[in-house]
């Protein structure tokens, strides 16, 4: 058969596309439980990191458990939805949505006696989209510890969020303000105080060459951490979770 | 209307696909030697982009998105295909491009030569795919906002090439020294350039 | 011996028609070798360089990505290769396509159920070695024309002289731009004391193309045959 003929690169496409699409399929079918089952593992293991208990990823459910006491998921009213599961919520998906309608996950963690309060977050970067966890101490406004992780930043650049160094910036900072008024953590360029001295500054030290990075960080927390302030409005008058 | 044309000015100068993103370096650099083909070449890449985003956007829209197989009906609203975006992207480009090199080899077979291997190569210019690829994350709300998107991109391309390409005519005149002279200056200049649009990176608009 | 460009001709025929020379001979070790200077490809084909870029800001990723490269290169080759017979002329830049970004889909579904840290580092790369211009460039330009071993050996020669360029604007984008080599520190606080400080304008993508052009340079000083003629 002439290779050039219509028949034949019909039939040459057809079997290449039956070929490649049966191929993939079969791989991403066989492989997706396993594949979903390290993205949770990765979850846990996130959200520990946030008040400092660091474990390997495979140990990750087995330790979250003993510290994470409860899941909510919240409407933007403060007001707790019981039916949903709050660790399956893909914040991706939920953000699409008009406020009224979004659920946002919230952890509870006890460690050692002190109550912490674990919020996710997502946002956009440079490149693509950017995601973590920080996590409040009980005055609901200083932070224990922050996570952060992308899909697409640069190499060297904006991909440095996910580093230690840039993480515990954020250890002991706080969201609000002196006067009261949450402002978040401001990636900033400008911060006098790159040693982080100033806890009371609301700022940490940007990365060079990572401005739009760490702006979309400061953009997705104080975006993220709005929606959680009925609820913990509404929680100072409720009786505690943990004794 | 003035969402689009909002658009259209972001996206050829604010997110430019060359000076912003630094994506379809390898053509822009190889075929600005003279105005004529950075511009042939321009408006393959402007008609390659302006097709392909909005077939894109469709197939994205219809067939890969999470939850976007619904309309066969509701038991699929939970199959999320978004894994073969790459695959479904590049064929559809690789299909345009191909039928562009059919195009330029009938109608101008100079153009054909001049370009050489980068007119096929137009399908893995990372401009092309990065156009799409942007499309989906933007996640625009109809098909004409992306083909402005699409239109947008590819002018900014046009108008990097041809600028380099004007530059380059000119400094074959110059003095460079030997070694640097062509592509070295070329990617010296690209380099400044590129700082000075890096200004524009922090405008909203 | 005969070239037979019969599309009848089933491929276990293709190897007894190859070239028969030495696996390693003078030719083939050519094309091993060319590709790091005479014919780099970033610095004379003037392919890969978005990823040249984009990657080069700390060495690790650079080493990471050229390994990656260099496996989606010999493997692509060699699939094209055995294929060239076959393929219809009207559809070959998309099979070409396809059989790379399945090659590189399928990499990615193994690594990210078997080797997930592994994975998570080269996601973002996946999507610049599918458009990497190096991969597509000589599949059209040699895996097409040429025998299987000879295309797995300019895979690898090519992917070679990528990584050699990368390694090199990497390794000064790093040690200049943050004074750290493989993420460990490298200049000493002694000279930072001195009122040394680290360029950050090195981390930018304009200056990695301002590095290139300064290697096309030296390049070119040394191989003169590659100096342009106007």
């Amino acid at each position: 058969m002439d290779r050039d003929s219509n028949i034949y690169t019909f039939l040459f496409s057809a079997i290449m596309v039956l070929i490649v699409a049966a191929t993939l399929a079969a791989t991403a079918t066989s492989l997706q439980d396993i594949q979903a089952e390290n993205v949770r593992k990765e979850k846990m293991q996130n959200i520990l990191e946030t008040i400092g208990v660091l474990v390997e990823r495979e140990k990750a459910p087995e330790i979250y458990t003993k510290y994470i006491i409860e899941e909510l998921a919240l409407a933007s009213d403060g007001s707790i939805d019981k039916e949903i599961d709050a660790f399956k919520l893909k914040l991706n998906l939920e953000i699409k949505k008009p406020i009224e309608q979004q659920r946002f996950p919230l952890y509870l963690a006890k460690v050692d006696s002190l109550q912490y309060y674990i919020v996710p977050l997502r946002g956009s970067g440079l490149w693509d989209a950017i995601w973590g966890y920080v996590a409040l101490e009980a005055d609901k406004n200083t932070i224990k510890g922050a996570v952060f992780d992308h899909k697409g930043e640069t190499a060297g650049l904006g991909a440095e969020i996910t580093q230690k160094w840039f993480q515990d910036r954020f250890t002991g900072e706080k969201i609000f303000n002196n006067n009261g008024k949450l402002v978040g953590i401001k990636v900033s360029k400008t911060n006098n105080d790159p040693d982080g001295n100033d806890k009371d500054d609301n700022e940490v030290d940007a990365i060079s060459g990572a401005t739009i990075t760490g702006d979309g960080v400061t953009d997705m927390i104080k975006e993220r951490l709005q929606n959680y302030l009925s609820y913990f409005n509404i929680k100072n008058e409720k009786i505690a979770y943990i004794n | 209307m003035e969402a689009y044309l909002n658009l259209f000015v972001k996206s050829i100068f604010i997110e430019n696909m060359i000076f912003a993103y630094f994506l379809g370096m390898c053509s822009y650099l190889a075929v600005s030697k003279t105005v004529k083909t950075a511009v042939g070449l321009g408006f393959a890449v402007i008609f390659v982009l302006a097709i392909t985003v909005p077939i894109n956007f469709l197939i994205d829209t219809y067939i890969l998105k999470p939850g976007a197989l619904k309309w066969i009906g509701p038991e699929y609203e939970t199959v999320n295909l978004s894994f073969l975006s790459f695959i479904m992207f590049i064929a559809v480009i690789a299909s345009m491009v191909q039928l562009v090199e059919m195009i330029v080899e009938r109608f101008s077979p100079e153009l054909y030569g001049a370009l050489g291997i980068f007119l096929p190569l137009i399908a893995v210019n990372c401009a092309i795919l990065g156009g799409s690829l942007f499309m989906q994350q933007k996640d625009f709300s109809g098909i004409a906002e992306s083909a402005v998107y699409g239109l947008g991109s590819g002018i900014g391309w046009l108008l990097a090439i041809v600028a380099i390409a004007a530059i380059r005519e000119k400094i074959a005149y110059s003095n460079v020294p030997e070694p640097l002279r062509g592509l070295g200056i070329t990617f010296i200049i690209t380099g400044l350039m590129a700082l000075g649009f890096m200004s524009f990176m922090g405008i909203k608009l | 011996m005969s070239k037979k460009n019969n599309s009848e001709t089933k491929p276990i025929i293709f190897f007894l028609n190859e070239e028969k020379e030495p696996l390693f001979s003078k030719k083939n070790r050519a094309l091993l070798t060319d590709p790091m200077d005479d014919n780099n490809p970033i610095t004379v084909q003037v392919l890969g360089v978005c990823s040249a870029l984009a990657i080069t800001v700390q060495l690790k990723p650079a080493i990471v990505m050229s390994l990656s490269v260099m496996v989606v290169m010999a493997a692509s080759n060699v699939i094209i290769s055995l294929l060239r017979d076959l393929i219809p002329n009207r559809i070959r830049i998309i099979v070409q396509l396809v059989v790379v970004a399945s090659m590189v889909i399928l990499v990615d579904q193994i690594l990210r159920a078997y080797a997930y840290d592994v994975s998570k580092e080269l996601s973002i790369f996946i999507g610049l070695i599918i458009t990497n211009c190096i991969v597509m460039g000589r599949l059209e330009a040699f895996a097409l024309g040429n025998g299987v071993w000879r295309s797995f050996l300019d895979g690898i020669g090519n992917a070679a002289g990528y990584g050699f360029i990368l390694i090199i604007v990497a390794f000064f984008r790093e040690l200049l731009g943050s004074g750290n080599l493989l993420g460990y520190q490298v200049i000493p606080d002694m000279i930072y004391e001195m009122g040394y400080v680290n360029n950050g304008l090195m981390l930018l993508s304009p200056m990695a193309l301002i590095t290139v052009g300064l290697y096309i340079w030296f390049q070119r000083s040394k191989n003169r045959t590659l100096i342009e003629k106007n």
